[in-house]
């Protein structure tokens, strides 16, 4: 027995040492991954962001250098928290703070401690960085705009979101993401790929060099430079004109789809969400519930279309053979329909075809073509749903599908949709709001602009869209090949001659643009709104739909002006300028500008907050802005490039 | 007989095999975990995996030397070995060199040897010497005696010189004794001992005292015929009074780093700011070695590609910490291989101890054998956790030529020794 003991005695030594590595290298050790091991340091290279430049090349978005502390919490040791801060400028509580934040997050994984550091402060803290251990210095870039206009359109960068990177592994915390706009759309293509060093550290929390040569080490590759379809100079004008003003504007060029301003207002210079301020900032931009000046009105903003649609139901009827364009509807200062009255402006017994129909905008005409759509087969049922298709080939009541980050559907309802509120029966006569763009119709500004261009190119249109040129990339066929709607191109030459008569003689006759034969259609739409649980209604909404000019035409606009009350008096104007200026690229209508400059809304968005009853629409008086608001609006549209355009519009 | 006709065939080449294969595993490990940047220049003696190349090298020297010279010489001469080697303890008190704390150096020039790994072999020689004398015999208390002379000689000298790690080495002479006729009552207060130690430190003496007592009643009712009612008293008393007086020998007679390592190792330390200030002291190299260890996974990260090794995490590396280097780039399979050519080397001469004819070289074959083992466990045991922080070198592995070159003296006469066992009668 005597010679086993220490046998015996090494055997099972040797197997305690083989459960113990067991233990610590299969049980309890894991795989080993770069990104785990706290040996390597995993250095960033965030590449240039791409740039972004408007359609003739003006550079809109540069990059700025800036650089955040960043922390691993488990790797921090104790530390000089009164010199730390002092160099960070921050108190202890915020160190605790922030600590505790990233601690939270992840012990292991860096987190940002403390964001855009000033260049000077950088300079300090960097010679001193190496005494605190589990901190280093990341440099990133942030945006420089070249410009104040367009935030809507250039969106912004900010920090990403714990759900993005759970989503996004590529992204890693503090990193930043497109969060609007072109920002956000484009994205992938502006950002390019971060290239990572892994640095092999010693004890001391050095770096002694390359972790394997560098082997493993992707270098950036740098974002793409866009082109946007934006015009600058344009977009900048709309901004102007569109200030002290809720709306949006949109332009599009008919003939590629092109989107040559997309104004939302009230609007922001895109510069106060940059940087160190940008939280600040954006909160107050967040927390704005009534101006709300993060919403893009021009693209989420659901509003029901008024007269433009009426366009829509002209050329239904042509196309469905229900009317032809000298079939003669007379107007009794309205339209009666069973036991209801749809007015109208008209004078009693006006007698009006397509053309005058479109011209003065007669209610009654539209009320009597929608019916005669709806009543086609004898069946209403089968009738809407047919006039919802040829709206929908419009691009109307659907998403556009585009390279927009935000949209709206909004609706055109078929018998689906009135399944609830008419169970049983379903008669033309129930629906007669949507022959005048009222009722259970809504659109957004960018769908009546495509809706424009549709009809300016007299029956097909290219979806809208904000992307012009991506370096060595061509644009999705999406984007190249033009939409067809289910109206024949000879139905569109009357209702554009109707359009055009709107100009000549009709609702907007004030407004007519030298030289430039602009087809239009004025919208007056009645809108409601509830402050604390009450309904009440507001000023009408000023709505303007045109393309220009009428043949061959180089711009569709849609306006949409809120409690701007009548169509021509506010967005009417704004389009024939905008037209005038995108044409000729200077302003002849200076009388129309300077309308636009000194009058204000402001007083009417106060109405429905101010707690005490007030008068809409005719009993509202106009509120002009001070000389010195005037000088500054003035003053900026003399600074955009005013010089004459040859007449063949943009390059 | 070809075995005797051919005089190389004599050799055990296992052995010489396993301790050539754990000698340049262990060169290319400290390899791994000493050099600087991509370039290596295997000459470069400035550095350690260079400097351990010559000793290596130096090594087969010496192999051919030990093998070259007569068996017999090294039970002829055992006594005179014993005492060059114990002077040489001696002189350390006068012209040692102070490295780490323990004046345990010879230093000539920049270079420097450990006469203390030596004296073990020397110990090992002379203790087979004299327990193999035909006048010995180890159940008399006097022969007991004096071999325990022999034995704490180098033990107290090296424990003077604040060398701990070596001292608990000379335990491996109680594996010896005990299978050369060491009476099982030894053993028995041996183990019991360490088991009152352990058990008062962590549960306090109450727990343990009457542990023991529970203990003790039960062998007295399975064997009553064994043992007398008033040994087993006896032996409670002792139990009982030892298990008192750990306390007092712990927080007196030990130094502080010594009762903060088992302090940490029992989990005696409750205290957190304590806890963090040894985490970032000696406790920081167990962590760190713990953590290289368990980064290496199944395979491994490969050689020279772990990233702790390379940043030079864990301090002391090459020397007693070498074995997280083997934990961390070659992995599980690679530390159990390691783990298993020891066993296979330790059983490979524990195997041929028994086989030999003579007394000397089957005790010789035993000290070895057991002295190799004390090193492998606590080494190995100390980088993985397992117990408290003691600096000895794992055998063969660890950087240092002292240390390489006591084990091949140690290792080789053996394998002289048992080449010569056919001539033995």
């Amino acid at each position: 027995m005597r010679q086993f003991l220490l046998f015996i005695t090494i055997i099972v030594v040797a197997l305690i040492f083989i459960s113990r590595l067991f233990y610590l290298q299969i049980y309890s050790g894991g795989s080993h991954s770069l990104f785990e091991d706290n040996a390597i340091r995993k250095v960033y290279d965030y590449p240039k962001r791409g740039f972004v430049f408007d359609r003739n090349g003006k550079l809109l978005v540069a990059n700025q250098p800036s650089y955040d502390v960043m922390v691993i919490p488990r790797e921090v040791e104790p530390l000089d928290t009164l010199e730390f801060c002092s160099l960070l400028k921050i108190d202890k509580a915020r160190f605790l703070k922030q600590f505790n934040k990233a601690k939270h997050y992840s012990p292991r994984l860096p987190s940002v401690f403390v964001s855009h550091l000033s260049k000077e402060d950088y300079a300090v803290l960097q010679e001193k960085m190496r005494k605190f251990h589990g901190f280093y210095i990341q440099k990133r870039s942030l945006r420089n705009y070249e410009t104040t206009i367009g935030a809507n359109v250039l969106g912004d960068l900010g920090e990403v979101n714990n759900r993005t990177i759970e989503k996004q592994p590529y992204y890693k915390m503090g990193d930043l993401i497109g969060k609007q706009g072109v920002e956000a759309s484009y994205e992938k293509t502006l950002r390019g790929v971060k290239g990572i060093k892994f640095i092999q550290k010693d004890r001391f929390n050095r770096d002694i060099g390359p972790y394997k040569d560098g082997q493993y080490d992707t270098i950036p590759e740098p974002g793409k430079d866009i082109t946007i379809t934006i015009d600058a100079d344009l977009q900048a004008y709309g901004e102007i004109l569109m200030t002290n003003k809720r709306g949006g504007v949109i332009a599009i060029e008919p003939a590629s789809g092109e989107i040559l301003a997309m104004v939302a207002a009230p609007t922001y210079d895109p510069n106060i969400l940059v940087g160190r301020d940008r939280s600040k900032n954006f909160t107050k931009l967040y927390n704005d519930s009534i101006a709300k000046p993060l919403f893009n009105r021009s693209l989420q903003g659901v509003y029901s279309p008024g007269s433009p649609f009426k366009l829509m139901n002209a050329l239904i009827s042509l196309q469905e053979g229900v009317m032809s364009p000298p079939d003669i509807v007379t107007c009794y200062r309205g339209y009666h329909y069973g036991r209801s009255f749809m007015k109208c402006h008209c004078a009693y017994g006006t007698r009006n075809n397509l053309i005058s129909g479109i011209q003065h905008s007669c209610n009654a005409y539209f009320a009597t073509v929608y019916r005669k759509i709806l009543d086609k087969n004898g069946n209403a049922s089968k009738g809407i749903d047919v006039w919802a298709e040829h709206a929908k080939s419009f691009g109307l009541g659907e998403y556009l599908n585009n390279d927009l980050f935000v949209g709206q559907k909004g609706r055109i309802p078929d018998r689906e949709y009135y399944k609830y509120a008419y169970p049983k029966t379903f008669y033309s006569s129930y629906t007669v709001s949507n022959a005048i763009g009222q009722g259970e119709v809504a659109t957004t500004p960018i769908q009546l602009a495509n809706m424009a261009a549709a009809i300016a190119n007299r029956g097909h249109f290219y979806t809208p869209h904000i992307i012009k040129k991506i370096e060595n990339e061509t644009l999705p066929d999406q984007f190249t090949v033009p939409k067809h709607t289910t109206i024949d191109k000879q139905h569109f030459e009357p209702v554009i001659e109707g359009m055009l008569q709107v100009y000549r003689r009709g609702t907007a006759a004030a407004l007519q643009v030298k030289d430039i034969d602009i087809c239009g259609k004025t919208g007056t739409v009645e809108n409601f709104t509830k402050v604390d649980g009450v309904k009440m209604q507001l000023t009408d909404h000023s709505i303007f739909l045109a393309f220009a000019p009428k043949d061959d035409p180089k711009i569709a606009i849609a306006v949409f002006v809120e409690n701007g009350y009548w169509g021509s008096r506010y967005a009417g104007k704004i389009a024939s300028l905008m037209i005038e200026k995108h044409i000729k690229g200077y302003i002849t209508r200076t009388d129309l500008e300077t309308w636009l400059l000194k009058h204000s809304l402001e007083a009417e968005y106060a109405k429905p907050y101010s707690g005490k009853p007030f008068g809409i629409n005719g009993h509202s008086a106009f509120q002009v802005v001070s000389d010195e608001e005037y000088h500054k609006l003035k003053a900026k549209v003399d600074a955009l490039d005013n010089t004459k355009k040859d007449g063949k519009g943009d390059k | 007989m070809v075995r005797e006709t051919n005089r190389y065939f004599k050799f055990d080449w296992i052995t010489i095999l396993l301790f050539l294969l754990l000698a340049g595993f262990g060169w290319l490990n400290i390899l791994s975990a000493s050099h600087v940047g991509t370039e290596v220049n295997y000459f470069d003696f400035s550095q350690p995996y260079g400097k351990q190349l010559a000793f290596i090298a130096f090594t087969l020297v010496m192999i051919v030397f030990i093998l070259a010279i007569d068996a017999k010489f090294y039970e002829r001469f055992a006594s005179v070995i014993y005492i060059i080697s114990m002077l040489s303890l001696v002189g350390l008190f006068i012209f040692g060199k102070n490295v780490n704390g323990a004046t345990s150096w010879y230093g000539i020039g920049s270079f420097t040897l450990q006469p203390s790994e030596f004296a073990k072999a020397a110990t090992a020689l002379a203790v087979a010497k004299y327990v193999s004398d035909l006048n010995t015999n180890m159940s008399f208390f006097k022969d007991q005696l004096k071999v325990f002379a022999i034995i704490a000689t180098p033990a107290v000298l090296v424990l003077l010189q604040n060398d701990t790690g070596s001292t608990i080495v000379y335990g491996a002479f109680f594996f010896v004794l005990y299978r050369e006729g060491l009476p099982k009552f030894y053993l028995n207060i041996a183990v019991s001992l360490i088991l009152i130690t352990i058990l008062s430190l962590k549960f306090g003496a109450v727990i343990t005292s009457v542990l023991a007592a529970v203990v003790t009643i039960t062998i007295y009712f399975f064997n009553k015929k064994k043992f007398r009612i008033h040994h087993l008293i006896l032996m409670l008393i002792g139990a009982i009074a030892i298990s008192f007086s750990i306390k007092i020998f712990y927080n007196n007679v030990l130094q502080p780093h010594q009762k903060d390592r088992i302090s940490l190792w029992l989990r005696l330390e409750k205290d957190p700011i304590k806890l963090e200030r040894m985490k970032h002291t000696f406790a920081y190299n167990l962590n760190e070695s713990e953590k290289a260890i368990s980064s290496g996974s199944l395979w491994g990260k490969g050689f020279m590609q772990g990233t702790r090794t390379t940043g030079k995490f864990v301090p002391e590396q090459h020397t007693d910490y070498i074995f997280s280097t083997v934990g961390e780039e070659w992995g599980f399979i690679g530390s159990s291989m390691v783990v298993i050519t020891f066993l296979l080397l330790l059983l490979r001469i524990l195997h041929l101890a028994e086989l030999q004819k003579s007394q000397f070289s089957r005790i010789y074959g035993y000290s070895v054998a057991g002295i190799v083992f004390i090193h492998f466990m606590i080494n190995i045991g100390m980088v993985m956790g397992l117990i408290p922080t003691i600096g000895i070198p794992l055998p063969m592995f660890s950087y240092g030529g002292s240390g390489l070159w006591a084990f091949t003296i140690l290792i080789f006469i053996f394998v002289k020794l048992d080449s010569n066992r056919i001539n033995e009668w």
